[in-house]
């Protein structure tokens, strides 16, 4: 499908497409009612108690007041709804700011200010400087002459960095005047969400041009959302809008979420269910017959002869009324309450407060606690997540001098200061290609500061370093740039960029000092891009030696080169080049091939090293997390090397022996596909070795992957834990998540930008990291947390409490309300399977809704482990994973119990009521004190921790289940009165109590104790460690010292690699180059060795 | 745990305090509720506790089991089935017929010794056997509010189907479980003396005093074309009416007792009782028996070895198994919580490759 968009054209498009109009809300005012309904009405569970409520309606089957089931139905309901109306009704009030906002736009030929929702496909839409995009438009004008402007693309991609977006050629030229006026037709394919990929063409009407048809690609679009910055005005063409911009299909719904405990209690429900109607059938079947034989003899119950024709059904609805208890509406109101608890203890931690900021960390979604317990997959974010994306230049070698190593900051080495004052030619040169060989563009203030904007970190922190090294980078006007150094102002002539891309892994500019007309190149890029093609005299070995011990320390490493070039030689290399830029096919690697041409016998001059840091407690929490048995994927935007040395110093993959890197590459089909399989063979092969695979892709890769290989990405996701993909889009990311979790994985996405929203919807779990690339991530997640380490107390403190709490409650619920129902169903077998209730309505309804809930609910204080033994041994997350503690076997278990206890129960009271005493208030008393006692102890049985509010709310439900029973005992119009205090002054009742309980719980106690001295889970194991005061410290998994606080202070650097791993790593610190030397091969971290063991391990999969 | 981390957390409340005054103010406050870490005690099952509480369970459900069966042995009890026998040799093939004719005579003479002495009162009971009272259809035929006060006498709704007369007028007291009142009546005598049998205070006070009320009169009662069980005495008030209470009182199980009255008399060993015995209630269509029974007390109620034998059980089989662990602990020890056990420690590679 193609859409035509004919500019300026006000008429055709107006109905073809939709307006501006954007809209995320999810219901209007008149569908609210039913679709809200509906989609509650969509849960089995609801649907069931609807059904309940409304046969209890029926005085001639139920057993209790209608009223006990609908009142919490409609509460429930409104609840939720509320909740809902309130969400949308906030989401009305985003869109509707954002569709009433005020654009320029181009209306029957006059430029006019109009909101926003008005603009239709064709309009031009006029746009100055800071303003936000409207919608997707194709670039027809700027107030560069060049026909540049530069955009902020944060809120489509995460990316903070300036875009420069061009017009397309055919416009270059024309007068801003006559824009307004222009005609013509776009070409441009149906909607689609790609944020990379544009593929149109462009045709101008007369007068404006010849009729050629021009290309378009994305570098002539702006997209939605973006903001303009540093360009006065720019004008566009409407092309996509409202919901069908790029940013819109990005968007997408994000569907409500359900935690895989809720999943399981749902699946365990319906079995529940199933039981129920089984029951229910069989005791319908007998009571009918019973009925027929038996009953019609019994003249006092007098049935009558004649029977309406529903007669046959009304025993099996009775049943399913006293049955409908089985299946507790009381677990979804507690549900809610215990998991909104939750979110409240995670809003409340004080341990998860970034003290930098201040921010307390914030569960937005409060019904997901439990899923942390269970995450199998975390697909993180790198930069802002993992690191604190903010580079700073730390150290630099310049011509074989060490700058910066003493006290790890370049910046305040006297010797470079001295070196500099003293102008050393070398430095002065170094410093020069810091300031100027990149894409900075510099800003100044109100105020007359300089600023810069720059595309990458690196380069801005290289260009800040330089200005702090009195190289400042003051202004670029065109192609002219301007520095000061030391109070003189130098200009330089830009005369070619060339620009990086991650093959070439370098990048350079020619320049002509505008002093003495020399022209220049000036490199920079990775060390293995530059240090082969210095000039062949020249000695490399200092820079060999400074980027190992660089990359040892964790930083980012380019080397720093220049050339001067003869006039007739750049005459002569330009010619090529521009013949290049204009190439169709193949451009990319013609370029390079050119660029190639020209970048040789470089004269290099040094090594800088940035650090990006990684945040505190990065490899820690990445090595407990793993240790959990939680899978880790790095889904980056960055580039490939970057990416990997991240993830070496953040134990994300392990170095070499232990660990393997598979690279899985290629442009087209079958490059890929070979490469894919070939990984895939190895990830066979050593899936029984104790080795850490990874394998690492690219988005290009990727997306091919995707498309054609899913079935064997997908084998390759399943087999590898750790994986790395670089270069990937949003949509990637989302895609990555879907796969995951089409594989039944429960995956949490973390990141810190615009380019995680969709991830983070996507995945089971978001975490947003309220980080410097603003809250869009936070405000989209589940969970907002201030820094990345605090997800390990979030998944194994915060999701593991949670998820136990819940399975404990979740089945207690379940069995409380079994051990209630069977008593029911035993009593229907004495009372001539009628249907029958043993209890008085108001006994069932307090029984369910207040003394069972209120003791299980405190249950949510309940801790197994401490929070250090788990941090200690976060291995025992393996349980909640697997979801060892609520799954069919565990609820056997509790049904079981429930099964033997109403079997104690009933057969106790009604022997030891038997006869003379066999009065129904009081029998049905006796067993319902026996249910309340034997909960007391089951929850007490089951408790790891009793705090002061367990202890009131157990025994002081069971005083108050006396307490309630004696005011009803008192109240002569109640049904039992008296009962109670009869019955309390009997010894026979406290003989009949305690033998329910001794006989209910002997069994359980005497199992219990079984299997925790005898058979115990890894949880009592550390448990009776724990508490026994033993060494709990296992012998695999020390954790490592804690490091003395001042070290931090003194040099920053150390946190920025794993101290543990290496204990005597600590002399590299000290600078000495023998002992650097000595552990230059086997040193963990060194890019060389990493680059070579991805290119050995790539060429032995080849082999294979 | 990152170095940071577990100095902070050692810190604790101090270092949260001491740096609070400095935070912005959306810190939460501090408090052990909110930080999970209220003071709790935990308890865990070793094998000193474990043993103990079945030991002691043990030591005291065998002397309670002993005393309750000591208690309902010293009980007497005189139990006599009288339904097969009260029914005459010639209607022995057709009982219904012989117990719905009202023409037929129904008074049966029995006599019994009393094995033991039994020590006044002697509660006289009558037992049903498979006589559903529990009945859904039975048990919800009553209207408490028509039974408690004349202004209620109206309220008939839920007393199908025996609810008014065919005239609409209301029955009181209405509903299946009064009209099924039990009606044998029973004559003791001993050595050809009268032996008075008490009617008086075998209902619950509580009952008398506000569930039935002392204005509420019969009415229509048992007029109907199927008479089902006794007739009241319209003349007398239902509060006063303590066979009616007593009947009105379901049981919950198909074999009941209910009090029909007491002799407050002691009756010594070997006494010759007869009891002239008004066969009117019919049971024999369902089959259900019926059983004069004379019964003294004890603390534990009736003669019901159950409780007894039921505790001697569960203290036994505590007892049992406090000695089997402590065999097992003793042949069989094992550490608790030893670090080895865990998968991790023994295997460093784990389960997690």
């Amino acid at each position: 499908m193609k859409r035509y968009v004919y500019i300026n054209d006000d008429e055709s498009a107006r109905d073809l497409y939709c307006d501006n109009c954007i809209s995320n809300r999810k219901y209007t005012l008149l569908n609210f009612i039913p679709k809200n309904l509906w989609e509650q009405f969509s849960r089995f569970m609801n649907q069931y108690f609807l059904l309940i409520a409304c046969l209890q309606l029926w005085p001639l089957i139920t057993p209790v007041n209608p009223a006990s089931t609908w009142g919490p139905l409609i509460f429930i309901f409104a609840v939720s709804a509320t909740k809902e109306a309130w969400d949308d009704y906030n989401r009305y009030l985003s869109d509707k700011k954002a569709n009433e906002k005020e654009v320029w736009v181009v209306m029957h030929g006059i430029r006019k200010l109009v909101q926003a929702q008005d603009i239709h496909v064709g309009n031009i839409i006029w746009l100055r400087e800071n303003d936000e995009v409207p919608c997707d438009l194709v670039l027809i004008g700027t107030s560069d002459p060049q026909g540049v402007c530069y955009i902020e693309t944060a809120a489509l991609d995460g990316e903070t960095d300036l875009k420069t977006r061009v017009i397309p050629s055919a416009c270059m030229g024309i007068d801003s005047e006559l824009l307004h006026k222009i005609k013509g037709v776009i070409e441009c394919p149906s909607p689609d969400k790609d944020i990379r990929r544009f593929d149109a063409n462009l045709r101008l009407f007369p007068p404006f041009l010849d009729n050629d048809v021009c290309p378009l690609t994305i570098k002539n679009t702006i997209l939605q959302s973006c903001y303009l910055r540093n360009t006065e005005w720019a004008c566009g063409v409407a092309v996509y809008t409202g919901n069908e911009t790029k940013l819109g299909m990005c968007r997408g719904i994000p569907e409500p979420k359900l935690t895989a405990m809720d999943a399981m209690i749902d699946k365990l429900t319906g079995a529940i269910f199933v039981f129920q109607i089984v029951v229910v059938i069989v005791l319908g079947i007998a009571g009918n017959v019973w009925k027929d034989t038996e009953a019609r003899k019994q003249w006092y119950v007098k049935y009558p002869e004649e029977s309406p024709w529903f007669e046959l059904l009304i025993i099996p609805l009775r049943f399913e009324l006293l049955c409908s208890i089985m299946i507790p509406i009381s677990i979804k109101v507690s549900l809610d309450l215990v998991k909104s608890l939750y979110a409240k203890f995670i809003d409340w931690d004080n341990e998860m407060i970034d003290q930098e900021t201040g921010t307390p960390s914030h569960a937005t979604n409060t019904a997901i606690s439990e899923d942390l317990g269970q995450v199998e997959y975390i697909l993180t974010d790198k930069t802002g997540t993992l690191t604190e994306n903010k580079m700073i230049f730390r150290r630099c070698c310049i011509n074989g001098v060490f700058y910066g190593n003493d006290s790890g900051d370049a910046l305040k080495d006297v010797e470079l200061h001295n070196a500099v004052s003293s102008r050393s030619p070398d430095v002065i040169h170094f410093l020069t290609v810091m300031a100027i060989c990149n894409t900075v563009i510099p800003m100044k203030t109100k105020t007359g500061d300089i600023f810069y904007k720059a595309q990458s970190q690196d380069e801005d922190a290289l260009v800040h370093a330089a200005a702090r090294l009195h190289m400042v980078f003051v202004n670029k006007n065109a192609n002219i740039l301007e520095i000061k150094f030391n109070g003189s102002t130098i200009q330089y002539e830009v005369l070619e960029t060339l620009e990086f891309t991650s093959d070439r892994k370098r990048m350079s500019v020619v320049v002509k000092d505008c002093q003495n007309g020399k022209i220049l190149l000036l490199t920079k890029g990775a060390d293995e891009a530059i240090l082969p093609i210095a000039c062949p005299g020249q000695q490399t070995r200092a820079f060999f030696e400074a980027v190992e011990q660089y990359s040892q320390l964790g930083l980012r490493t380019l080397c720093l080169a220049w050339r001067q070039l003869k006039e007739d030689e750049y005459e002569e290399w330009s010619l090529l080049f521009k013949e290049a830029n204009s190439t169709l096919v193949d451009r990319e690697w013609r370029i390079a091939e050119v660029c190639q041409r020209l970048e040789h016998d470089l004269e290099i001059l040094g090594v800088t090293a940035i650090e990006d840091r990684l945040q505190d407690g990065v490899p820690e929490t990445i090595e407990a997390l793993r240790k959990a048995g939680i899978n880790f994927w790095m889904l980056t935007g960055d580039k490939q090397n970057t990416a990997i040395q991240i993830a070496l110093s953040c134990n994300f993959i392990s170095p070499e022996p232990k660990g393997q890197l598979l690279l899985i590459d290629g442009k087209t089909e079958d490059e890929v596909r070979q490469s894919l399989e070939r990984v895939l063979l190895t990830m066979r092969i050593t899936t029984s070795e104790p080795k850490d695979v990874a394998f690492v892709v690219d988005g290009w890769a990727l997306e091919i992957a995707l498309k054609y290989y899913r079935k064997a990405f997908t084998e390759l996701a399943i087999l590898s834990r750790t994986a790395i993909c670089c270069r990937v889009t949003p949509s990637q990311k989302a895609q990555l998540v879907e796969l995951l979790k089409s594989c039944d994985y429960r995956t949490l996405a973390i990141g810190d930008g615009g380019n995680d929203v969709r991830m983070i919807q996507q995945a089971d779990i978001g975490v947003g990291i309220s980080g410097r690339e603003g809250l869009q991530a936070a405000r989209a997640a589940d969970y907002s947390i201030g820094k990345f380490r605090f997800l390990k107390r979030l998944i194994l403190v915060h999701g593991r409490y949670s998820y136990n709490r819940t399975a404990f409650l979740s089945q207690y619920s379940f069995y409380k309300s079994l051990l209630i129902c069977f008593i029911q169903i035993f009593f229907s077998f004495i009372s001539g399977v009628s249907g029958t209730s043993l209890f008085n309505s108001l006994s069932l309804m307090a029984y369910n809704v207040f003394y069972t809930s209120i003791p299980v609910l405190v249950s949510v204080l309940d801790k197994d482990l401490s929070e250090e033994t788990v941090m200690q041994h976060p291995q025992i997350l393996f349980y909640c994973q697997a979801g060892r503690l609520l799954n069919p076997s565990t609820f056997a278990g509790w049904f079981g119990r429930s099964l033997f206890h109403a079997i104690v129960v009933f057969v106790i009271s009604i022997h030891a009521y038997a006869y003379e005493k066999s009065e129904m208030d009081e029998v049905s008393m006796v067993a319902l004190s026996g249910c309340i006692w034997l909960q007391a102890f089951v929850v007490t049985l089951e408790t790891n921790s009793f705090t002061i509010l367990q202890c009131i709310a157990i025994w002081g439900n069971l005083a108050s289940f006396y307490f309630i029973n004696w005011i009803f005992s008192a109240i002569p119009s109640s049904g039992m009165y008296t009962i109670m205090f009869r019955l309390c002054r009997q010894p026979s009742y406290w003989t009949t109590v305690f033998l329910i309980v001794a006989a209910g719980m002997g069994p359980i106690l005497a199992l219990k104790y079984f299997r925790y001295t005898y058979r115990p889970s890894k949880i009592n194991i550390l448990q009776q460690a724990e508490r026994l005061g033993g060494p709990i410290l296992s012998l695999g998994s020390i954790e490592p010292q804690p490091r003395p606080i001042l070290e931090k202070e003194v040099s920053p650097l150390s946190i920025t690699q794993p101290k543990n791993r290496n204990p005597v790593y600590e002399p590299l610190l000290s600078d000495s180059p023998n002992t650097r030397r000595s552990f230059g091969s086997g040193a963990p971290f060194d890019f060389f060795q990493t680059q070579s063991r991805l290119s050995s391990s790539y060429s032995r999969n080849k082999d294979n | 745990m990152s170095s940071r981390g577990a100095a902070s957390s050692s810190g604790g409340p101090q270092l949260g305090t001491s740096e609070s005054s400095t935070r912005i103010s959306k810190k939460p406050k501090y408090s052990r509720f909110t930080q999970q870490e209220l003071p709790a005690c935990k308890p865990i099952l070793t094998p000193g506790w474990v043993i103990a509480t079945f030991i002691a369970v043990g030591i005291i459900f065998i002397p309670i089991g002993l005393a309750s069966l000591f208690a309902s042995q010293r009980v007497v009890e005189i139990v006599h089935r009288y339904d097969e026998e009260c029914v005459p040799p010639i209607f022995s093939g057709n009982q219904l017929a012989y117990i719905q004719s009202s023409i037929t005579n129904k008074t049966c003479t029995k006599n019994f010794t009393v094995p033991k002495r039994m020590k006044g009162p002697v509660y006289v009971y009558y037992q049903l056997d498979n006589f559903y009272q529990n009945h859904r259809r039975y048990v919800k035929s009553r209207s408490d509010k028509q039974l408690r006060s004349k202004a209620g006498e109206l309220d008939t709704s839920t007393c199908k189907p025996e609810a008014t007369t065919g005239n609409n007028s209301p029955i009181v007291p209405c509903g299946l479980i009064a009209w099924s009142l039990f009606n044998d009546t029973y004559g003791f005598s001993m050595k050809n003396k009268v032996l008075n049998v008490s009617k008086k205070n075998i209902a619950w006070k509580s009952d008398q005093e506000h569930k039935f009320g002392s204005d509420v009169y019969p009415k229509n009662f048992q007029s109907g074309g199927l008479i089902g069980g006794a007739k009241l005495n319209a003349s007398i008030p239902l509060s006063e009416q303590e066979d009616l209470i007593v009947w009105m009182r379901t049981a919950a199980l198909p074999t009941f007792r209910k009090l029909y009255g007491k002799i407050e008399t002691d009756l010594e060993a070997n006494d010759e009782i007869t009891v002239v015995i008004q066969n009117n209630y019919n049971t024999y269509s369902f089959g259900g028996r019926k059983r004069l029974v004379l019964s003294t007390t004890s603390w534990i109620g009736g003669k019901n070895d159950f409780l007894g034998i039921a505790y001697l059980t569960v203290g036994g089989f505590c007892m049992f198994l406090a000695i089997g662990f402590i065999l097992l602990y003793v042949i069989k020890p094992r550490p608790l919580g030893d670090p080895a056990f865990l998968s991790w420690n023994r295997n460093p590679s784990g389960i997690m490759n």
